[in-house]
C-alpha cells in the first residue's frame, strides 16, 4: 500500500521529501514502510562521497560541485547530504555545513539535508545509506554524501558511494603518511584543496607516487620510473583500471572544480563499462543487509536476555571470577535457549 | 525510533553580529538538539527553504538590525506558503517591548531579549513542542 506521502514524494513534492527523511533518518514505522517501497526504485543515481579530514574543506568543495554539476548537467537534480557529529555527551548537534553551501539555496533542484552522526563512528550516521536511496527514488542523480571530517579510519563512505572523494589540504603530513592504510586508500579521486598554499605541489607529489606504488605493484613491478608512469599507466593498463587522478583545487574560488567535475563524470563511465557500477551496487546492498541484520540481532539479543542477566555476568567479570570470553559465552548460550523456547 | 528535536538557527536581514545565534546554538545542542546554523545574512525566503529541506520543529530567528517587524511576519509566511504550518518560530535579539506583543500576534512563539537564561529558551521549546504532539 502506497503512503500518500510516498505519492507525493514520487510527484516530486519536496515537503513529502523532506518529511519522509526524518521518519527514515528516525526509524519510525512509517519510514521503514516508505523506505522499503521506495527501495524498489532505486539504483539510477550516482552517489559521491566526499571525505577528509576536519577543516579540509569539504563542505566548500562540495558548495562548488553542486554548483558546477547543475551547469554541466542543467536536467539533472542534486542532492547533498551532509554529516557532523553527535556528541557524544548530550546527543545534540550543531550541523554548520549549510554555511558554507550559501551559493545553492536559490536554485530548487539542489536539496540539501543536513544530518547528525547519532553515535555512529564510521564517518556516516546509521541511516545515511537509506536517505541516500530515499534521494535517489526522489529522481536524484547525483548525491553527494558529506562525511564527518575524518581522521585515518572512517571508511564507512566507500560501502555506499559509488565515487569517493578523499580531500586534503596542503602541508597534512609526509610521505610516510601517504602510505599507511586507510582512508587514502579509498580514495577514487584525490583532491589537495585549498592549494593556494604553501606546499601543494608538495602534497599532490606525495599522494601521486602512493597511487602509483599501488599501480605499479599491480601491474608491472617497478618496470618505469615514476615521470612517466602516467602515460606508461594510460598504455598498459586497461581501459577498465581506474588510476585515481591527484587533483588541485581551491574551492572557495571555484578553481580545478571543472576538472574535478571531469573526473567524477569519467569515473562513473568508466564503472559501467568494466561493470564494476553492477559490483559497487550489490556490495552497497550487501553491507546494508549486513548492518540491519547486526542491528537486529542486537536487538533480539535484547529482547531475549534480561538486563539482570546481562549485569550479573557483566559484574562477574568485574571481579574476575570469570572472563569476559565467558560471560559473553554464557550470554549467548542464555539468547539461544531463549529463542529455541519460544520457537517450540 | 530515535527521534530528535531539530531546530534551524537563522540570521535573517542584515546586521553581522551572530554570537547571540551561537550562544543560542550552543545550549540548545547541550540540551540534546540538532542545530542547523545556517550563517549570516539570510533572506526570509532562504530561511523558509532550509527549514523545508531540514524538517524542522523550530525555526529560532536572531535578528538585532530593528528591522523584526518587517523580516520576522515576512519568514512566517513563507513558512507557511511551503506548507510549513507546524514549525515552532521563536525570536531573540534587541527587540522593544512595544513590538513584542505584535509580533506574538503575527505568530512568534516566544520572545527573548538579552540576558535570557537560555536554560528557559531549551525548556520553553520542549514544552511548546509537547503540547503540539498532544494537540
Amino acid at each position: 500500500m502506497t503512503s500518500a506521502l510516498v505519492d507525493s514524494l514520487r510527484k516530486g513534492n519536496r515537503l513529502a521529501l523532506s518529511r519522509i527523511l526524518s521518519q527514515v533518518e528516525n526509524g519510525s514505522p512509517e519510514g521503514l514502510a516508505a523506505l522499503e517501497e521506495l527501495f524498489l526504485v532505486t539504483g539510477s543515481a550516482q552517489k559521491i562521497g566526499i571525505t577528509g579530514p576536519p577543516g579540509s574543506g569539504k563542505s566548500t568543495l562540495v558548495n562548488a560541485l553542486a554548483r558546477e554539476l547543475r551547469l554541466r548537467e542543467p536536467d539533472k537534480k542534486v542532492a547533498i547530504i551532509a554529516v557532523d557529529p553527535s556528541s557524544p555527551f548530550t546527543g545534540g548537534a550543531i550541523l554548520g555545513d549549510r554555511v558554507r553551501m550559501l551559493d545553492l539555496q536559490d536554485d530548487k533542484q539542489i536539496f540539501i539535508r543536513s544530518m547528525a552522526s547519532r553515535g555512529a563512528l564510521g564517518g556516516l550516521a546509521e541511516q545515511t545509506q537509506a536517505l541516500s536511496q530515499v534521494f535517489d527514488a526522489a529522481g536524484y542523480s547525483f548525491i553527494l554524501i558529506e562525511t564527518v571530517g575524518a581522521g585515518q579510519s572512517e571508511v564507512d563512505v566507500v560501502d555506499l558511494a559509488h565515487t569517493t572523494i578523499v580531500v586534503d589540504t596542503p602541508g597534512m603530513g609526509d610521505d610516510i603518511q601517504s602510505i599507511k592504510a586507510g582512508i587514502l586508500e579509498i580514495a577514487d579521486i584525490l583532491v589537495i584543496n585549498k592549494s593556494d598554499r604553501p606546499g601543494a605541489d608538495q602534497s599532490a607529489s606525495h599522494l601521486r607516487n602512493m597511487v602509483e606504488m599501488g599501480y605499479a605493484k599491480r601491474s608491472h613491478a617497478g618496470k618505469h620510473s615514476l615521470q612517466d608512469f602516467s602515460e606508461k599507466a594510460a598504455e598498459e593498463l586497461s581501459s577498465e583500471d581506474w588510476i585515481p587522478p591527484v587533483l588541485k583545487t581551491v574551492a572557495s574560488d571555484y578553481e580545478g572544480i571543472s576538472e574535478l567535475v571531469d573526473s567524477i563524470l569519467a569515473h562513473a563511465a568508466c564503472l559501467h563499462q568494466s561493470g564494476k557500477w553492477r559490483v559497487k551496487d550489490q556490495a552497497a546492498i550487501r553491507a546494508t543487509i549486513r548492518h540491519q541484520l547486526i542491528a537486529g540481532l542486537l536487538k533480539d539479543f535484547k529482547k531475549n536476555v534480561p538486563t539482570e542477566q546481562v549485569e550479573a555476568l557483566v559484574a562477574a567479570a568485574q571481579d574476575r571470577s570469570i572472563s569476559p570470553n565467558e560471560a559473553v559465552r554464557r550470554l549467548l548460550a542464555y539468547n539461544r535457549s531463549n529463542i529455541l523456547e519460544s520457537s517450540e | 525510533m530515535n527521534e530528535k528535536i531539530r531546530v534551524l538557527i537563522a540570521k535573517p536581514g542584515l546586521d553581522g553580529h551572530d554570537r547571540g545565534a551561537k550562544v543560542v546554538a550552543r545550549a540548545l545542542r547541550d540540551d540534546g538538539m540538532e542545530v542547523i546554523y545556517t550563517g549570516l545574512r539570510q533572506t526570509p525566503e532562504m530561511i523558509a527553504e532550509a527549514a523545508l529541506q531540514e524538517d524542522v520543529d523550530v525555526v529560532g530567528l536572531s535578528i538585532l538590525s530593528g528591522a523584526h517587524n518587517a523580516l520576522v511576519p515576512q519568514v512566517i509566511a513563507d513558512l507557511r506558503a511551503n506548507g510549513q504550518t507546524n514549525v515552532l518560530v521563536f525570536l531573540g535579539g534587541i527587540i522593544p517591548e512595544d513590538d513584542i506583543q505584535k509580533l506574538l500576534d503575527q505568530g512568534v512563539y516566544k520572545v527573548y531579549g538579552p540576558g535570557t537564561d537560555t536554560g528557559e529558551v531549551c525548556k520553553d521549546i520542549r514544552e511548546a513542542l509537547k503540547e503540539k504532539a498532544q494537540a
